[in-house]
């Protein structure tokens, strides 16, 4: 897709995009300044986009000698206080890991976007959900967190992106989108349009030359005794703060509902198919999908597991997001794996059987604990 | 009384961490100079590299940045696509700039980003204890080469420069010497038209380079450092214009 | 067909060059336009160059949960290898257009399926290019599914072929409506 479709964008109107344009286009209306970036698969139509729509915009894109580049490329840009971006897939994004980690020490705020495919190593590129753990956890050296948006559609990937901006820019720090091959290659109507922006801090903080004012410094060293063990403390006051209010979650039957399925991305989407015909068998179930995954849905989840309920948490891996899931739930309740890794994308079918199982294996498990109150 | 020397604003007035004897202290005077004289203090902004001088923003009074090994060209890019009116100048040593931050350096020459670098070249990585840079001379001792640098095993001294002036985009290298009062006048001189090459706005990158002593990891005294490099270090790595 | 009125899952496969990409495309975007709920998904990176192409596509009254095509109600076939790969995995009762130009078997399907067989490259080279074969196996699907028509998928197209190729946009549009009657000829009752 090219030259069609320009004149909706900004409009009420649908247009059939794929993930990658999508977002990209979500970009330029957000104001990001500048895209920098590297070929990879599967999200090669970013860059391509951004060659062509940023120059457009009067915009800066520049195609980098590597991702290592393009990071630094985009730390460069934003200190200087502009919106800088750019976007790769798992093997380029474990090579920004030294960039994003400078970003949380000097507090920059940037958007990162993976379209994540096979891994370990050169994998394949097929889509997965196998990056889960380096992107909430930070993904680099040192003690920080970055915000992780986990869309699912392509309307989605479009609207996490001005999302992610505001937030890179209200925390000064990273927000990354992680979507998949998926997201990225599939086409869906999507409705681009300006989102009203929030007041945000001023960027009083960033590099713009020193005229009329005392030089401004921006770092990640920090020698001094002590100096340092205080700035991990403010980042963590501010990484609690988003925990507190930056949580983005959706829940769909989980009121009565004997087992909850946890998923994200893809995955949520063919979660929800599953669980729709799993209802339409009579099957009590119901999901909650983490549209952040870092801030991760805690709570809500904690929450839905005061009752007896069976957790089923399904990943395009060998279970990451579980681990948060199990830690959410706290020991409340039974919580089960399904994955599909390596590139595989689990059908309807196959978690639809899955819950179905669970059924069984719940009425049992409740029926022996009634009998245990009894007594 | 009449004065005959003071220092310019720019260059702050406090003690620096280096070494008796270290060419930093005199780039780093050379560079608030050549910003004060040129005028451009309220329109500038530095790139401090990983290696000695990470803390040359303590140093040079101007909007100043401190970027990982290496990936100074790279952040220069960055600030200077997105700000064209800016002077952008990194300050990288030959670890950094000739060692992990090679592919940097290569194609921000490449692209012609139009910034400025100046290239620190003293032969050894400071920082971390004095260990084998890619510009060490042949049969140099360094911490991890205790024998003396083997060029059979570990490769002759990087000449960056020279590999650099091929390029198309880069504009003007030349490099220069802090031994002499002569040679620093003739790095001051270098220094100031690399800055107005970027403030001219002519397509591509400057670089100076700088042959800069460090007694400490040579194992000198500083007037010995200083002989060293009109002596040793100018053979290997010529003195000169070597681009524009 | 579902409860809530139309929900079709179709593959379109062939090898790389027939156009596979931009018939998925096309009968997405002529969906969206008539106010349909629509996916597309392509096969994509390696595995397109010069071996096989596919795409899976989803056209619903309601909005669609899951993307991913396993069994595809209708399968469009452009040559033998996509049919091997992808027969067995239609449908019951399901619809299968087969370009009769590049395969010359008979498909061992189901006897529940319904086959069209469309000698499309034929088709497209008496109009004028081998290149629309794509847009009259297309036409011959939408033809006897029904829900758009091939003169919608003609007004659809300039919105996803690339401006370089307008040019072309006569040709193709001819190319549907052929496949449109070539259906309505061979499934005449």
């Amino acid at each position: 897709m090219t030259e069609k479709g320009q004149t909706s964008i900004g409009t009420e109107e649908r247009v059939l995009m794929c993930g990658n344009e999508a977002l990209a286009e979500a970009a330029i209306l957000a104001g990001c300044d500048a895209y920098f970036g590297y070929p990879i698969t599967p999200q090669n139509e970013i860059p391509a986009y951004m060659s062509r729509r940023m120059p457009e915009e009067g915009r800066v894109f520049v195609q980098s000698e590597s991702e290592l580049a393009a990071i630094n490329m985009v730390f460069g840009a934003s200190a200087t206080g502009k919106r800088a971006m750019t976007s790769s897939s798992s093997p380029g994004i474990s090579l920004m890991q030294e960039g994003i980690s400078y970003l949380a020490g000097a507090e920059l705020p940037a958007v990162v976007v993976n379209v994540m495919r096979g891994g370990p190593g050169l994998g394949n590129i097929a889509p997965s959900q196998s990056d889960y753990f380096q992107a909430t956890r930070g993904g680099g050296h040192g003690d920080y967190r970055t915000i992780v948006f986990g869309p699912s559609s392509v309307q989605e990937m479009a609207d996490c992106m001005s999302l992610a901006f505001e937030l890179a820019d209200k925390y000064r720090m990273t927000a990354m989108i992680l979507a998949d091959g998926f997201l990225g290659q599939m086409m869906e109507p999507v409705v681009l349009k300006k989102r009203p922006s929030p007041e945000l801090p001023p960027k009083d903080w960033a590099l713009t030359g020193a005229k009329d004012r005392e030089q401004n410094i921006v770092r990640s060293l920090w020698l001094g005794e002590g100096v340092l063990e205080d700035l991990n403390f403010k980042l963590d006051d501010k990484y609690k703060q988003i925990q507190k209010n930056e949580v983005l979650c959706e829940q769909y039957e989980v009121d009565d509902a004997e087992i909850i399925v946890v998923a994200y991305g893809i995955a949520a989407r063919i979660v929800s198919g599953a669980v729709t015909r799993a209802r339409e068998e009579g099957i009590k179930v119901g999901w909650i999908r983490p549209v952040t995954l870092w801030p991760f849905p805690t709570e809500q989840i904690s929450k839905a597991a005061d009752e007896f309920r069976l957790f089923l948490t399904v990943e395009m891996s060998t279970g990451q997001m579980v681990e948060d899931v199990k830690l959410a739930v706290a020991g409340k309740a039974p919580v089960v794996f399904y994955g599909r890794p390596g590139g595989g994308v689990p059908t309807v079918d196959e978690i639809l059987d899955k819950i179905r199982q669970l059924t069984i294996r719940h009425k049992t498990q409740d029926s022996r604990l009634k009998t245990q109150d009894k007594r | 009384m009449k004065t005959v020397f003071q220092r310019t604003p720019t260059l702050k007035d406090c003690p620096t961490h280096y070494c008796p004897g270290c060419g930093h202290g005199i780039a780093h005077r050379l560079i608030a100079e050549v910003i004060d004289e040129l005028g451009i203090r309220g329109s500038t902004i530095g790139i401090a590299p990983v290696g000695c001088a990470v803390l040359e923003y303590d140093y040079i009074d101007v909007d100043m940045i401190e970027v990982a090994h290496g990936r100074a060209p790279a952040v220069a890019t960055g600030m200077k696509r997105t700000n064209p009116d800016k002077i952008i100048f990194s300050y990288q040593g030959d670890g950094d700039l000739a060692s992990i931050g090679a592919g940097e350096i290569l194609h921000a020459g490449h692209r012609g980003e139009q910034i400025t670098v100046i290239f620190i070249n003293n032969a050894v990585f400071g920082m971390t204890g004095g260990q084998m840079a890619p510009t060490t001379m042949a049969d140099q001792i360094t911490a991890t080469t205790p024998k003396g640098r083997n060029v059979a095993e570990e490769g002759y001294p990087l000449c960056v420069s020279e590999l650099l002036a091929v390029l198309p985009g880069v504009t003007y290298i030349e490099r220069c010497a802090l031994s002499t009062p002569a040679n620093i006048r003739k790095a001051k001189k270098a220094l100031k038209h690399a800055f107005e090459l970027q403030i001219n706005k002519a397509h591509g990158l400057s670089l100076v380079e700088l042959l800069s002593s460090c007694p400490t990891y040579w194992r000198m005294s500083p007037p010995d450092a200083t002989k060293w490099i009109d002596n040793k270090m100018t053979k290997v790595f010529p003195l000169g214009r070597l681009k524009g | 067909m579902t409860a809530n009125g139309l929900y079709e899952e179709i593959i379109i496969a062939g090898f790389g060059g027939q156009g596979i990409m931009l018939t998925g495309k096309l009968l997405a975007q002529t969906a969206m336009q008539a106010g349909k709920e629509v996916t597309y998904m392509p096969s994509y990176g390696a595995e397109v160059r010069g071996g096989t192409a596919n795409c899976m596509v989803i056209i619903s009254e309601t909005k669609i949960a899951c993307p991913v095509v396993a069994k595809p109600d209708s399968l469009i076939v452009m040559n033998k290898a996509s049919l091997n790969k992808f027969g067995p995995r239609l449908k019951n009762h399901g619809l299968l257009i087969m370009n009769s130009s590049l395969i010359d078997t008979e498909p061992q399907l189901d006897e529940t399926i319904e086959i069209i067989s469309i000698p499309a490259d034929e088709l497209a080279v008496e109009l004028g290019s081998q290149k629309s074969a794509n847009m009259a196996a297309l036409g011959a699907y939408l033809q006897k599914r029904a829900y758009l028509t091939a003169d919608q998928a003609g007004q659809a197209l300039p919105n996803v072929l690339a401006k370089r190729y307008h040019k072309t946009l006569p040709l193709n549009i001819k190319a549907l409506q052929c496949g449109a009657e070539f259906t309505k000829s061979c499934c005449k009752v």
